[in-house]
This record gives structure tokens, sequence and C-alpha cells, in this order.
């Protein structure tokens, strides 16, 4: 016996209103993992600029050419400094911003990474690596805590896991079409995540950021003493240094992504809704 | 026009902008204060691993492994009048000297660290710019040696000092200076069992690139740690009073002194 009233749809806001998108846990693991990666980036820049060579194999050092498998560096030709990236067989001239740059100061700095891409601008080893190892802690620490809160609060399940048919193909393909055309979710449908943004913070919570993290380790004569599995897994200590700057390249290009996306889907209400949690939706606004 | 001058002036101000970041961030770098705060991951570390594996073998290797060119970094040869009159005798004159918080101080010729039981084993060499060669060495346990010259109480280190007076590497950057090359590590990792003091590299004694007559192999540390030439062990409480303090030569340039990562 149904009345009338259980069958009439709850009232549905018309004017724009104030959702509750992100958690307090969620907001401030964000910021401190996103502070912790931007040092991370910059730092591992500067370290990279020490020996700015990766090699495939169970060894590799400067005497090593066999097992070289990316350089970046300066070289003369014909009178002219130039800077260069050699992937393999393939060297692409990178005057101006790889191998070759300019300091602060307008000197010419033959370094792998440009100074304003590096924390601290300059050469400096030591610096880099005490502030790399200090925000790896911050970032493992954040991240445990911030999948700990996902798991127990479901927000892991509701809102980041894909559902049944969302992997289907045609699904995909309609919402790489859709952000291909600059079309993001409006209205109600904003609420949630889609599948690409569900595999994007997917891919970077389950499989780059414990790839960087594992592959980090994997580089640490201690931790290979005491889990040697992880040298298992990668193979050699310079393959885990290579799979390392592959994953911190694959988490700076979602970085790029993620800001450009922020940028095109309205900056002011998604930034606000990381920073207060309030995120508004207009139930009016169509897709 | 006007369009080319605005976008000129925003480039001006963006580039200002970033140098003002970078400035920013530099003093970032150089506060000592926050200096403390970031140095406190180095303990954290040393803990952490050590709780995951204080007794832990690093991994060796076989034959096939070996860089068919053991790289030869830090000093190349020692230029000291004393280290060349040792190199000109063949090491003959020689004299490892074991003192400190010991009750039997030593004196040890190359030979008689040849006479002690051998460990051989093929381990790789981690460099803190980031190479890593694997090579085979051949040499005494440094837990031999202590135990013969017997600690006192209050031993908590074991420095090694060096023959060569080493100037610095400009790719590392950060503080470059010229002093007597040093190192030391804690009793957990003096008693380890793959930590020797190597007098061959890949079944030949070692060369004066790679730092003969013996050189420290500490595996579960960075290269930085293996110290090359050492003349003297000293078994000591605390390591105030070599260098500036910390422990080593690039300690005292700003680097960790627990290199386990």
């Amino acid at each position: 016996m149904a009345s009338a009233v259980e069958t009439i749809d709850p009232p549905r806001p018309q004017a724009p209103y104030l959702f509750a998108r992100h958690s307090v846990a969620v907001r401030l693991t964000h910021w401190i993992n996103a502070l912790a990666i931007f040092f991370l980036l910059m730092t591992g820049l500067n370290i990279f600029n020490a020996h700015p060579v990766l090699y495939w194999g169970p060894y590799g050092a400067s005497p090593d050419t066999a097992p070289r498998w990316l350089e970046i560096g300066s070289r003369n030709v014909a009178g002219t400094a130039q800077g260069y990236v050699r992937i393999g067989d393939l060297t692409v001239t990178t005057t101006g911003v790889l191998g070759l740059s300019k300091t602060a100061a307008d000197a010419a700095n033959p370094v792998a990474y440009p100074s304003w891409a590096t924390f601290p601008s300059y050469r400096d080893l030591a610096t880099a690596r005490s502030f790399h190892f200090f925000f790896a802690w911050v970032l493992i620490l954040t991240g445990l805590a911030y999948l700990g809160h996902s798991l127990a609060s479901g927000h892991l399940r509701r809102d980041l896991w894909p559902k049944a048919g969302e992997l289907s193909v045609g699904n995909i393909a309609h919402d790489v079409v859709a952000h291909a055309k600059l079309q993001f979710p409006k209205g109600e449908e904003a609420k949630r995540y889609h599948i690409l943004q569900k595999l994007a913070y997917g891919g970077v919570v389950f499989v780059m950021v414990p790839l960087v993290i594992l592959t980090g380790l994997g580089m640490s004569p201690a931790n290979n003493a005491a889990w040697p599995w992880i040298l298992d897994v990668f193979g050699s200590r310079p393959n885990a240094r290579s799979l390392h700057w592959v994953a911190a390249n694959l988490i700076g290009l979602f970085i790029v992504v993620h800001l450009l996306m922020v940028v095109l889907a309205g900056p002011i209400n998604e930034i606000r809704s990381m920073i207060t949690g309030k995120f508004r939706i207009d139930p009016k606004a169509a897709r | 026009m006007i369009e080319i001058s605005r976008r000129k002036l925003f480039g001006f101000g963006g580039i200002a902008a970033g140098g003002a970041l970078l400035t920013a961030c530099d003093g970032l770098a150089r506060s000592d204060s926050l200096g403390g705060v970031i140095k406190s991951a180095e303990s954290a570390t040393l803990r952490w691993q050590r709780a995951i594996g204080r007794d832990a073998l690093a991994p060796e290797y076989s034959l096939a492994d070996l860089s068919p060119h053991f790289k030869v970094n830090g000093t190349r040869e020692p230029v000291e009048a004393e280290y060349q009159a040792l190199k000109r005798s063949g090491f003959a004159d020689w004299r490892l000297q074991v003192g400190g918080l010991v009750a039997n101080p030593l004196k040890l010729a190359l030979p008689q660290l040849k006479a002690l039981p051998q460990r051989t084993q093929i381990t790789k060499h981690d460099c803190v710019e980031g190479w890593t060669a694997i090579g085979q060495w051949t040499g005494p346990q440094l837990g031999l040696i202590l135990q013969a010259a017997g600690l006192k109480p209050g031993a908590r280190y074991v420095v090694f000092r060096c023959a060569d007076n080493y100037g610095g590497e400009a790719s590392k950057g950060g503080l470059q200076s010229s002093s007597l090359y040093y190192e030391s590590i804690d009793l957990v990792d003096a008693f380890h069992p793959q930590t020797l003091l190597a007098h061959s590299l890949n079944g030949a004694p070692l060369g004066v690139g790679n730092g003969a007559p013996i050189r420290l192999r500490v595996e579960r540390q960075l290269g930085y740690k293996q110290a090359k030439y050492v003349m003297a062990i000293d078994v000591v409480a605390s390591l105030a009073g070599y260098g500036q303090g910390n422990g080593g030569y690039w300690e005292d340039r700003g680097y960790e002194w627990y290199a386990g990562i």
C-alpha cells in the first residue's frame, strides 16, 4: 500500500548549491603529498644531474658504454656548445633546456636538468639528497595514512574503484571523446569521478607511487640486503634507477595533465573543493 | 603593438617571479633551522633499516656479473710523500695501526693481514652519484682484527684514517675543499661478516686507483664509506675530534653519516 507521498521523487534543488566533495583526510593528505612530490621531483632532478646517465643490466658506471641507454649531456659541435639527449642510438639536440642551459644570472650552465627545474637550483647533491629522503618519508607515511583512511571510510570502493561496466571499451571511448571535446560532466553528473579520472587517480595511487617508492628502495644498498626481493623484481640496481626515472616522469606527466584539467574544468570550483571540501553543483547546467 | 608589449611585460614578470621563487627555494636549502628537521630523516632511515635487516647480508654476485673495468673514483693517486715512499717499497713498510679504545694496540703488516682467515665476496659498489660497479674483494674481516685488538668499554665507532688529501668533486656540487680523507662506521657494521679490509680486487692486488694497499668494504652503505688507502683504525667513543666531527670527509660536507640509502 504505497502512499502517494512515497512515490513522489524527493524535491531536487534547482538552484546551485555546495556539495561536500572531499573529506578533510583526503584534502589534508592531498596537499601534504603535493608538497612532498614537488620537492621529490625537483631534488630528484638535482640528484640525477650528479650522474646524468641511465644503465640497464647488473652494473653501470662511466667506463661502461654497453649498458647505457640514456644520457643527457653537452658537447662541442664545430666550435659551438650544444646540449643533447641520447636515447639508444638516437641523439636529439636540446640546447637551452637539457644538457646545456643558463643559470638565473644568464651564465652558460652545462648541466643535465636546468636550474629552474631543480632544488636547490645549483648543483648540490648532499642537500638534494637530504631533502629527497625527508620528503620520501613524508610521502610514504602520508600515503599510508591516505590508503588506510580510504579503505576504512569506503572512499576507495565508493569513489575510486571502477564499477561494473565502467571499464567497457565503449564507456572509456565515450569519456576519451568527451575529454577531447573538453566537455566535462556538469550538474549532478559532476559529483562522481568518471572512468578516465578513476584510471588516472588509481594509476597514481596504485601503480606509479608504489613503483617510484619500490625502485627508490631498490637503489639503497642497506635495503638491498634486507629486502633482496626488490632487486629480484627489477633485476638490478641500475634497472631500478632507470625505472625510478621513468616512474618520476610518468608522475610529472600526470601532474601536468591534472593541472591542465583543473584549469579547463573550472579552476575556482576545483581548487576550492580541495581546500574547503565544497564543490558547487548547478543542477540546471546540462551536459 | 600593445599586444606585443603586454606579452613582453608578462614574460618579464614571469621571469622575475620565477627568479624570486628560485631564490626563496634556495633559501630553504641553506636554512639551518630547517636543516635540522630535514636531517632527522637520516636517523629515521638508520633505525628503519636496522629494524628490517640488522644482520642481513648484501647480495653477492657471480664472476659473470663483474664490471669489465671497476671504476676508479675519488683520489686516483695520493701525492703525499709518505704514501709515495710506501708505494715505492711495494707497501713492504706499510703498517696498519689499530688503536684508540682497544686493550692491545696493533701494528699489522700486509703479509700479516693476508695470513688471517680470508673472505672473498663479489658485491656491488653503489656510488652516491647513482652509478654501480661490481667487483670481487678479498681480505680479512674487520671483526677479526677488532677482536684481536680487544674493544674497551665505551667503544662505539671505528674511524678509518686515510693517506690522501682529497679535494672533492665538481659533479657533486656543494661545498668543495681539501682535507685528509677519513670515514667511520658503528660497531654493527664493523662486526658485520661482509665488512672487510680488502687487499685484492678481482683476484689481483688492489691497484693504487682503487685504494692500495687496503680499502674498507662496508657493503650495505654507499661508495663514499668504502675508505681507500687506510693507514690507521681508531676505536672511539665519539666522532668529535676528527675533521669537523661529522664522521667523514663527505659527512663534513653535508652528506649523511649513515649512507644506507
